[in-house]
């Protein structure tokens, strides 16, 4: 792990909705430019934020196919957490959002690794789920177990799980 | 009110926060020290949020002028 400057905000990521991850990147990109260290842990159904696109079968048995099967989701596919109403609400969202010029979750990440956000994939859940390194974007640092996140998190001023 | 050149401007009109701060803070990366950049924003939030992100960053905030709904904000990077 490399060590933390003097302000540090972790962030574990444990939903896979939209607006829960939305509210995490808008509060890591906030804290990023206000030049704070920023890492978020992605854990159980928040890695779907930082998922590749495609590949619906993963996994290595029948149940681990089926669970990434029916919890397949990216950065620009995810429900939302209420009124999701089939899939219409995160499409009325998405148009909401751009009309008002607020980013997807998709630009956000990318401003958050510009920025210098670091994201970490949490192994546990990745190996239940029978997931790889591979089966998440590039710009994913290490992945990670509870332990070294719970390093970054000791030292840092900021710590939030959404 | 403005006794001092300034060196870039970024239209932040339009966004939302916390996209004006973090716009600043990556025009603010590519500049160089005591530079002055003019932020304009429309955004009633980053009116008030950007002055704390100056005071957080260590960076000068050296005045506020509003024109209609267009905030100016000018910052010297420290």
């Amino acid at each position: 792990m490399p060590e933390l400057p003097k302000k540090s905000v972790t962030i574990v990521l444990f939903s896979g909705e939209m607006d829960k991850a939305l509210a995490a990147f808008v509060i890591a990109t906030a804290a990023a430019s206000m030049g704070m260290q920023t890492s978020i842990f992605f854990t159980f159904w928040g890695l779907n934020a930082i998922k590749k696109q495609g590949g619906l079968i993963k996994g290595q048995n029948w149940m681990q196919k089926m669970l990434n099967l029916m919890n397949y989701g990216h950065a620009k596919k995810l429900a939302l957490s209420n009124l999701n109403m089939l899939g219409m609400g995160p499409a009325m969202l998405k148009t909401m959002m751009a009309k008002k010029r607020i980013p997807n979750l998709h630009e956000f990440i990318k401003t958050a690794t510009a920025l210098g956000v670091k994201f970490y994939p949490c192994e546990m859940s990745m190996t239940l789920m029978g997931l790889t390194k591979k089966d998440f974007i590039e710009e994913c640092e290490d992945v990670i177990g509870a332990v070294s996140y719970l390093s970054l998190a000791k030292d840092s001023n900021v710590n939030l799980f959404i | 009110m403005t006794h001092f050149s300034i060196d870039k401007t970024l239209d932040a009109r339009g966004l939302s926060c916390p996209m004006p701060s973090v716009k600043t803070a990556l025009a603010l990366e590519a500049m160089s020290h005591g530079q002055v950049i003019e932020v304009l924003t429309d955004d009633p939030v980053s009116k008030r949020d950007l002055p704390v992100w100056a005071q957080s960053t260590g960076n000068v905030l050296l005045g506020i002028e509003e024109e209609n709904t267009t905030v100016k904000i000018y910052l010297k990077k420290a």
